[in-house]
């Protein structure tokens, strides 16, 4: 008996969506549009609600300052408080944690060469939420635990492709070492094609992101070559949160010889506020 | 032997490297210190009184005054922590970004709903040279 990863999902996080549904603003034709691209992905997710969630994410310059930059840091607390990003914090739920399995997976994945930081007090920002209530709806506590794992994807040289899918096979092994009986799902949030900063700001790039889509799911062996500067030049500066992506993706067990995952459900919008967002969901 | 940065060839953008970080520590720490409403109410009440107790530049300081958010970025701000100042004014991501463009926040909304801005002549700083900003 252990613990299994049973899918993967992904999907950006944009605050504004956060904005939208706080505000309840869903049904505005700016928004109807992205909010009905989750409307089954919301359906099955309650039919197949976990026991846990691994949540990949960036903190946004809210938990972490410049004082200390983890590249990848696991949340082994028994709740995070949901972060005042500088508006106030989001009228959500706060975050029940899962210690003990977070804790074996920082143990396990550190001795399979990860130098993971290990976070005992952490509030989570956008990153974690949006996608949490995109998936969830509004309820009044969150359906299951969740481990944050916060990536860095704002101070370079962010981790390469190639280490963030190489994390999620490390993550995996680390899941199915676990003797109880658990249901795990892994999120790879963030993306796609952004740009926040400089006259450049504003860039989409829907082939890019569409052939990232289709490399995830089908040849992520390869997508994981792809080097930092063709993210940051055909999808933006904040397009590089795609790399958190793979780390989800190498979670999946064709990476190990296993079948290739079944694709459950895609989507992809353009725009929301500054952002392309994309969805995806697999079953391992 | 010099790192290669290929990233500093792409047009309108400038990456948060580990020499921008140092650059623009102070100014991104003085940003971290707007998450707290009590250090926005003091910010708000007197910008200058507020700024010099932080050993910033004072290029920094004035690129914050004037809200130069292009500026502060050439001075080492990262777009993160920058948008606690935006926060401060009562600003959305969108506003934040269109002000860098050039763009007016109707016509930078309408270029979103559009599909955004193509990355076609948008690569490399060749395809910007001689130009004041992106078509």
């Amino acid at each position: 008996m252990s613990a299994r990863i049973s899918a993967s999902v992904y999907t950006s996080h944009v605050p504004a969506i956060g904005v939208a549904l706080d505000m309840g603003k869903t049904d505005e034709p700016y928004w109807r549009p992205l909010f009905a691209g989750y409307e089954q992905s919301k359906a099955w997710f309650a039919e197949h609600t976990p026991d846990v969630i691994l949540l990949v994410f960036n903190d946004h310059a809210t938990a972490f300052s410049l004082e200390m930059i983890p590249t990848f840091a696991i949340g082994t607390a028994a709740s995070f408080d949901v972060a005042d990003e500088g508006w106030g914090p989001r009228p959500v739920p706060n975050v029940v944690g899962h210690p003990q399995l977070a804790s074996h997976i920082a143990q396990s994945v550190i001795q399979q060469d990860f130098d993971l930081t290990v976070v005992n007090r952490m509030d989570v920002d956008h990153g974690l939420t949006v996608p949490l209530s995109l998936l969830c709806g509004q309820p009044s506590a969150w359906p299951c635990p969740v481990i944050p794992f916060a990536v860095n994807v704002v101070h370079y040289p962010v981790p390469s492709g190639q280490r963030c899918l190489n994390l999620g096979r490390a993550i995996r092994a680390a899941v199915e070492s676990y003797d109880e009986d658990l249901n795990v799902q892994i999120w790879g949030t963030g993306g796609m094609s952004h740009q926040l900063q400089g006259p450049r700001a504003g860039l989409i790039n829907s082939e890019f992101d569409q052939a990232f889509l289709d490399d995830l799911i089908a040849t992520p062996t390869e997508l994981a070559t792809k080097p930092h500067v063709d993210y940051v030049r055909e999808a933006g500066s904040e397009g590089i949160e795609l790399v958190m992506w793979l780390i989800a993706r190498g979670a999946m067990s064709d990476l190990d010889g296993g079948p290739p995952p079944t694709v459950r459900h895609r989507f992809y919008h353009v725009p929301a506020s500054n952002t392309a967002v994309g969805h995806l969901i697999l079953e391992n | 032997m010099a790192i290669d940065k290929p990233y500093l060839d792409i047009p309108g953008t400038t990456v948060f490297d580990a020499e921008q970080s140092r650059r623009g520590y102070w100014l991104n720490q003085f940003c971290m210190s707007l998450m707290k409403a009590d250090n926005r109410e003091r910010f708000k009440s007197d910008e200058a009184t507020y700024l010099d107790e932080w050993p910033m530049t004072r290029e920094q300081k004035q690129a914050v005054l004037d809200r130069d958010m292009n500026r502060m970025i050439s001075l080492g701000g990262n777009i993160y922590f920058l948008a606690k100042i935006g926060a401060t004014d009562g600003l959305s991501f969108q506003q934040m970004a269109a002000s860098m463009t050039g763009l007016t926040e109707e016509e930078y909304r309408n270029m979103m709903i559009s599909g955004g801005r193509s990355p076609n002549g948008n690569r490399y700083l060749s395809e910007w040279a001689g130009e004041g900003d992106s078509a």
